[in-house]
């Protein structure tokens, strides 16, 4: 994969991630994390090679089919990407909307989720109003409200305390048991170290090391 | 109750706020133009209904005598004619007054040679055998013209439909010019909201949810915009109106309006509405079929 006519960012990348499961992906600053997430909740389009996503080659898709395949897909943006003239509950209940839903068809459930990431007293508040771990925690509500088969975050405590983050951790640990494939790119290792799940490692813009189980990588 | 929310943060833009006043503008001038050829339309047809059951014979001015005999063997003549209902002799008080409008009132000279003239009405059944009847008047009154109005309609009709012609060439630049301005700042607000736009992009909407709600954004400005003018050109034909009944021209058309007319003037804010909502729509998909 390359951005317009720059250096390939990732090259002989080959994975198969088993439904169910939970992966950090790791690596330093600039490895091809980001790039390789952006691929995955397809916001970008590799150069060349072959995604396959829920049994579909991605390829071989309508422009018309991608968006049911998105809605599949939960994306915690590194940067949160709020919408900032919407509320917390507005904010979350976004892929609901998207979907179809009227707000009031769901609003129990998005204020439950809220309650659930800590947020219960911060359900009409603007994004400008809130800290920088709240809003990463809106960020993971949008991205779990669907309860997406594949969960893809990218740096979810990179702005939050040690304490904050492994609480976050546990949230996604929780989606994780009731189905949704989780990807957590980071590169804080010593937060990675204190769980127990397969660490896929990129570096210039490869997969360099495996740890953990469960991995095909070639 | 729920307050109602817009996805996307549309309506403070500045372009947002531009465009009314730009298709405000638009539709005044569409409406200016859309006016000046429907009352032309108008006129022409009222010309042309005035007309067609007409004819004027025109006898030479009299030369030694007065020329009433001649006068009145035409008048004979056309009254024994077929399909003539009625022939009556202007007097010359009457052809003097039609005079006035040009020379002034009071300007025609007692002793200036004027020819008779013979209002003739058809009786809109019979055809007129216009040769034969040519024939029989100049037996009657050598020098006789026939002047079925014909040709001064023809080029009256003629100057009128190229009026028209340019004043929907007007109507379609103006078209044209709007469609250009809703694609600019359509693509300004795009660019503006570009990341909200990608992020629902992102998360699963479908390219006409985000479609949806530039195209009902313009759909409202087009409209706002679109009366805002109407009722520009609305005072302004008016004035126009109350300005035009007070001159004295007795030659020129009343110029008014048929109920279609005002039908169609009326729905010229809804048809900007369209035209913005359906352009709108168009940049927008265009935009998002760029995106992976």
């Amino acid at each position: 994969m390359r951005y317009g006519t720059g250096p390939e960012v990732l090259h002989d990348i080959n994975f198969t991630l088993e439904a169910g499961s939970f992966h950090f992906l790791v690596g330093p600053s600039g490895a091809g994390k980001s790039s390789l997430l952006r691929i995955m909740y397809l916001a970008h389009r590799p150069s060349r090679g072959l995604i396959s996503l829920f049994d579909r080659d991605i390829a071989m898709l309508s422009r018309a089919e991608l968006p049911a395949i998105r809605r599949k897909i939960g994306v915690v943006f590194q940067d949160f990407r709020l919408l900032d003239h919407l509320t917390a509950f507005e904010n979350v209940v976004l892929p609901l909307r998207i979907a179809g839903a009227r707000d009031e068809q769901v609003r129990d459930h998005v204020r439950e989720l809220l309650h659930w990431v800590g947020l219960g007293d911060h359900v009409d508040a603007l994004p400008a109003t809130l800290s920088g771990g709240q809003k990463q925690r809106v960020a993971i509500a949008r991205a779990v409200i669907t309860r997406p088969r594949l969960l893809l975050a990218d740096e979810p405590t990179g702005n939050v305390d040690a304490e904050v983050g492994v609480r976050l951790l546990y949230l996604f640990e929780e989606l994780n048991k009731i189905g949704t494939t989780v990807v957590i790119a980071t590169h804080n290792e010593t937060l990675v170290a204190g769980f127990d799940h397969p660490v896929v490692r990129l570096e210039h813009g490869t997969l360099g090391l495996v740890a953990g189980q469960r991995r095909r990588a070639g | 109750m729920a307050k109602s929310y817009s996805t996307l943060p549309l309506k403070g833009d500045p372009a947002s706020r531009f465009l009314p006043w730009i298709v405000a503008l638009k539709v005044y001038l569409a409406a200016l133009a859309l006016a000046g050829a429907l009352a032309l339309n108008g006129a022409v047809a009222e010309w042309q209904g005035a007309r067609a059951g007409t004819i004027t014979v025109q006898v030479p001015p009299p030369g030694a005598d007065d020329g009433t005999d001649q006068v009145d063997a035409a008048v004979a003549v056309l009254r024994a004619t077929p399909g003539v209902a009625t022939a009556r002799a202007l007097d010359r008080a009457e052809i003097v007054a039609l005079l006035e409008p040009w020379l002034g009132a009071g300007n025609v000279d007692v002793d200036l040679p004027l020819p008779w003239l013979i209002d003739v009405k058809l009786d809109g059944e019979t055809p007129l055998d216009t040769a034969a009847l040519d024939a029989r008047l100049q037996a009657a009154a050598p020098g006789a013209e026939i002047d079925d109005h014909g040709e001064w309609l023809a080029r009256v009709a003629s100057a009128a439909r190229a009026i028209q012609f340019a004043a929907l060439a007007v109507v379609l630049a103006i078209v044209a010019a709007t469609v250009g301005t809703v694609v600019f700042t359509t693509r300004t607000s795009l660019a503006l909201h570009h990341d909200t736009v990608e992020l629902l992009h992102l998360i699963g909407a479908q390219d006409d949810f985000i479609a949806r709600a530039f195209a009902r954004l313009a759909l409202g400005l087009g409209l706002k915009g679109g009366l805002i003018g109407l009722a520009l050109a609305a005072l302004t034909l008016t004035a126009v109106g109350t300005f035009s009944s007070g001159l004295e021209a007795p030659l020129l058309p009343r110029l008014s309006l048929t109920p279609t007319a005002y039908l169609a003037l009326a729905l010229l804010p809804v048809a900007s509405a369209l035209v913005a909502m359906a352009t709108a729509r168009v940049t927008v998909l265009r935009a998002l079929a760029a995106m992976p």
